[in-house]
């Protein structure tokens, strides 16, 4: 039997499957896609933010100075990236030094230590490069970077070597209360009994919620493009810089990636389709305008790539956490925007603490084990652990991407650990490869060879992300008709 | 720490050619490393014909050429280090590579040739708007699939710049059996030799729409159409005449970009234009003992122009390599591009180092032009003047100049005039 089922491989869901993976429990975690973090999870700011934009005694203010506190401990554990770069909310006219003053106090009602407003002075001997019109802003210490994907990866593979089950391609299509009081979760392959499910769903969460019988609520997704640029121009900013926010958004930023990249974006546009992750040359233009205002020497001939991210916005505007007052069993996890990564880790807390309320006994797992190991990043290694890593496995000498300077053995190590990489996107987000300044036109090959061998697949299989999104079309000369002309116009 | 003389950072028909060059003027310690399993660079996948007109009086395939330099390195004794990513240069020319077998090398080189070659631009460097779906690959890329690997990365395809790579793979792939339903170019004229245009887009009537770019790219797993529109004069698009195009694949010829991040590393000059270092005639870029040839230079059309830009690198490198002793920063003309003109090589001239008598120097026209003037002016004016007839960017320019000419002048402008005086 199953302890609790959790709909959703996103950071939450993984969030979650982590957290309760310290107790003896059989858990599940269901994801539709074929790898963790494949929606808004892979495609967002990447930013812990401080804690100061939520209004005070919302969910959202509370988890985020709660979840935000939690990072260092668990991306130590988990060996993932984090740096608290600390965040800047810049006013480009005396109108918008109110604006910071309020932010100021609301920071300062959530909780938010340090935080304070600096002066135009401060702001240039910590961004040399921003608007020359700048007059002051707000400085959160305490806000940070890390790579959402890489997060969640750790977080599945930890969750994992503790015993979570992890099922992929498996969306649900039927969820229900059974007359035993226990809930019935059916994916296209298997069907799972539990009298706990959790709904994590993201963008989905309401059709979940819906088809559970539970409570009503309506996610929008509200899209935000980006566009990235080449490390070559990282001395550009230091720290994470916002605008002056708006009634609606946070605004367009021009903010440091873990990984030595900046990115600007994202704009927020309310869209119908919970699948459109296009990037639209409007939206393109806006963010730039959007940038600009901040930072406007932008090195737009360095930008390697655009993505968009699509939010789930509930329509209470909050997080929508809370155990179902009409499915028993049921705990919704909706609504969770920004900031829902800087908040996961305290989302996880209070879902572990309602599944308690809700009746489910939590026994502490004597071998629980925290600690994750990353994948030996061979580019950040100095020359001696090189040596060494060659040494133990030749594979490290390989290099496969070029751009980011990933290697054989880190491809490999990332499919053949658990929750390991099954498709192109898999290897690049757990590596780099194919994310840097040629976007993998020279690995891509490579990494196809990798994963047919790896798992044993004809390279007519290898995918970009899932069933459908197979890389080759067929091998030479399937395609010529049988009296051997080519296809004439 | 190893010390060799010559260390050739690529073995593509750059490195290649300036190896055995190399060898071949006393250069007794060469040493060519490079990333793949086989050398030949690029070259490797370039199985059709047209190459080696210039250097060998024949029509050569891509493979059969790379044959020629590989053979001749092999029999002069040159090193080739295969499977070896070189992953630091330093401006002192110390070298760190790495691969399998020795795992870190650490050499310093008394001599470096940079031959790293260029990489394609890729849709991000577009910002071409749509879902990220698979099906969209570089032609170059594409190349490597079909060429190396033997598979087909599309049946329908839809190609978006008339870059050489591009046209190559227009008719490669009809040939494959795919469907090339047609090869959208944002610029009014297309970016490849006329050649290709005409052997691989109209002899098997692949449509060429000039002024037409590709606004979104539909499908979320895998390409399922493109949407094209033509551009206006300012090359943003007209939306109403856009149209949809089926298909399971976009391939990308929209530009190389030399590969110059060791280069940078090494604290080269890069000249923004060429995207390659800034060099003397020789090929020394601004740190000495460095040099640059091929791709990673500038974008060439012909690969028999590569071999002859090697083969002067070379002599460069060999020409340095027996300097008794250190020279002092010595003078130099600048030589810059004016109207008319993106870029020209060499940037500078070493008014100490070998001059022949006469000099050449390759450039691009900025825009095509029936009939064009060349000049060349110094501070005291005109200093010489060519005509040149049906002139593309897309194909170099190259023009002699003679010794004196430079030796005479601090500074020079080439610059292009469309147009011709009367009488020619």
């Amino acid at each position: 039997m199953t302890d609790v089922v959790i709909i959703g491989g996103g950071v939450v869901g993984c969030m979650i499957a982590r957290e309760l993976s310290r107790f003896d429990l059989s858990v599940v975690l269901l994801e539709k896609e074929e790898d963790v973090a494949s929606g808004t999870s892979k495609a967002n700011s990447a930013v812990i933010h401080a804690g100061y934009d939520a209004k005070p005694g919302t969910l959202k203010a509370q988890l985020n100075i709660r979840g935000n506190a939690l990072f260092d401990k668990i991306c130590d554990e988990l060996d993932v990236p984090f740096k608290r770069i600390g965040s800047l909310v810049v006013a480009v006219k005396e109108d918008d030094v109110k604006e910071l003053e309020k932010l100021l106090e609301q920071g300062k009602a959530n909780g938010v230590s340090p935080l304070k407003i600096i002066s135009k002075e401060e702001l240039f001997e910590l961004e040399p490069n921003i608007n020359s019109k700048a007059c002051a802003a707000l400085y959160a210490p305490t806000a940070g970077i890390i790579n959402p994907f890489e997060l969640t990866v750790a977080l599945a593979e930890n969750a994992a070597q503790n015993g979570v089950t992890i099922r992929f391609n498996s969306p649900v299509v039927d969820v229900k209360a059974c007359d035993d009081g226990m809930m019935m979760v059916k994916t296209p392959h298997e069907t799972f009994h539990s009298p706990f499910v959790i709904n994590a769903a993201g963008l989905f969460a309401d059709e979940i919620s819906q088809m559970a019988g539970a409570e009503a609520y309506t996610i929008t997704p509200r899209k935000g493009e980006y566009l990235i640029f080449d490390k070559r121009c990282s001395d550009m900013i230091n720290m994470v810089i916002f605008p002056t926010p708006t009634k609606f958004s946070k605004g367009i930023l021009v903010c440091p990636t873990i990984d030595g990249n900046f990115f600007i974006g994202p704009n927020s546009n309310d869209i119908e389709d919970k699948h459109d992750t296009g990037v639209t040359s409007e939206g393109i233009d806006e963010i730039i305008r959007g940038a600009r205002r901040l930072v406007p020497g932008l090195p737009l001939e360095n930008v390697i790539t655009s993505f968009a991210g699509l939010r789930a916005v509930s329509n209470t505007n909050d997080f929508i956490i809370e155990a179902s007052r009409k499915v028993k069993g049921f705990i919704n996890v909706g609504g969770i925007q920004s900031p829902g990564l800087s908040s996961a880790p305290a989302i996880a807390e209070m879902v572990i603490e309602i599944l308690q309320e809700e009746g489910l006994t939590l026994k502490e797992k004597n071998n629980f084990n925290s600690r994750r190991n990353r994948i030996y990043p061979f580019r950040e290694l100095n020359d001696e652990e090189r040596k060494k890593l060659i040494r133990h496995n030749p594979a490290y000498g390989h290099v496969i991407c070029r751009c980011e300077t990933v290697t054989e053995g880190e491809i490999v190590d990332a499919i053949r650990r658990p929750v390991g990489a099954r498709s192109l996107d898999g290897i690049k987000r757990r590596t780099r490869a194919g994310l840097g300044r040629c976007q993998g036109g020279f690995c891509s090959p490579r990494v196809i060879k990798i994963l047919s061998r790896e798992l044993g697949i004809s390279p007519l299989k290898v995918t970009k992300c899932g069933q459908g999104s197979e890389i080759l079309k067929g091998r030479t000369k399937d395609f010529i008709d049988s009296d051997g002309d080519f296809n004439e116009s | 720490m190893r010390v060799r003389e010559l260390v050739i950072i690529g073995g593509g028909p750059a490195g290649l050619s300036a190896a055995v060059e190399a060898k071949k003027l006393g250069v007794e310690d060469v040493l060519i490393i490079d990333r793949e399993s086989e050398p030949g660079g690029i070259l490797k996948q370039c199985i059709h014909t047209g190459f080696g007109l210039h250097v060998f009086k024949e029509e050569l395939t891509g493979p059969e050429y790379a044959e020629r330099f590989i053979a001749e390195a092999q029999e002069r004794g040159i090193e080739i280090m295969l499977d070896t990513m070189v992953i630091e240069l330093t401006d002192d020319r110390r070298i760190l590579a790495v691969n399998s077998r020795d795992g870190l090398v650490e050499l310093k080189a008394r001599a470096v040739i940079l031959a790293m070659g260029c990489r394609e631009r890729t849709r991000g460097a577009i910002n071409i708007p749509g879902f990220r779906p698979s099906g969209i690959f570089t032609a170059g890329t594409a190349q490597y699939f079909i060429n190396i690997e033997g598979y087909m990365p599309g049946k329908e395809v839809v190609i978006l710049g008339s870059g050489d790579v591009g046209l190559i793979m227009a008719r490669h792939l009809t040939l494959e059996g795919a469907k090339v339903k047609c090869v959208a170019e944002i610029m009014p004229y297309s970016n490849g030799l006329t050649r290709n245009i005409v052997q691989c887009l109209q002899d098997f009537n692949i449509p060429l729409l000039l002024n037409h770019t590709v606004v979104n790219i539909h499908g979320k797993k895998r390409v399922e159409g493109v949407t094209i529109a033509e551009v206006d004069l300012n090359r943003k698009p007209r939306m109403e005449t856009a149209r949809y195009v089926s298909c399971d694949t976009l391939l990308l010829s929209v530009g190389l970009i030399p590969e110059n991040e060791l280069s940078r590393m090494a604290k080269v000059q890069i000249d923004e234009v060429t995207g390659g270092p800034v060099v003397d005639q020789s090929m020394q870029t601004t740190i000495e003992g460095i040099f640059a040839c091929g791709n990673v230079l500038h974008v060439h059309d012909v690969v028999d122009l590569v071999t002859i830009e090697a083969r002067v690198a070379a002599r460069g490198a060999a020409d340095f390599l027996k300097q008794k002793k250190k020279r002092i920063r010595p003078a130099t003309v600048p030589v810059i591009p004016g109207e008319g003109l993106r870029y020209v090589l060499p940037q500078r001239i070493d008014l100490d180092g070998a001059l022949e008598e006469t000099q050449n120097f390759f450039m691009r026209s900025v825009k095509p032009m029936d009939r064009g003037r060349l000049l060349i002016q110094s501070d005291r004016g005109v200093v010489m003047s060519k005509n040149l007839k049906f002139i593309r960017p897309s194909e170099m320019i190259s023009i002699k100049v003679k010794r004196e000419i430079l030796q005479q002048n601090n500074c020079l402008k080439i610059s292009l005039c469309e147009g011709s005086e009367n009488g020619d």
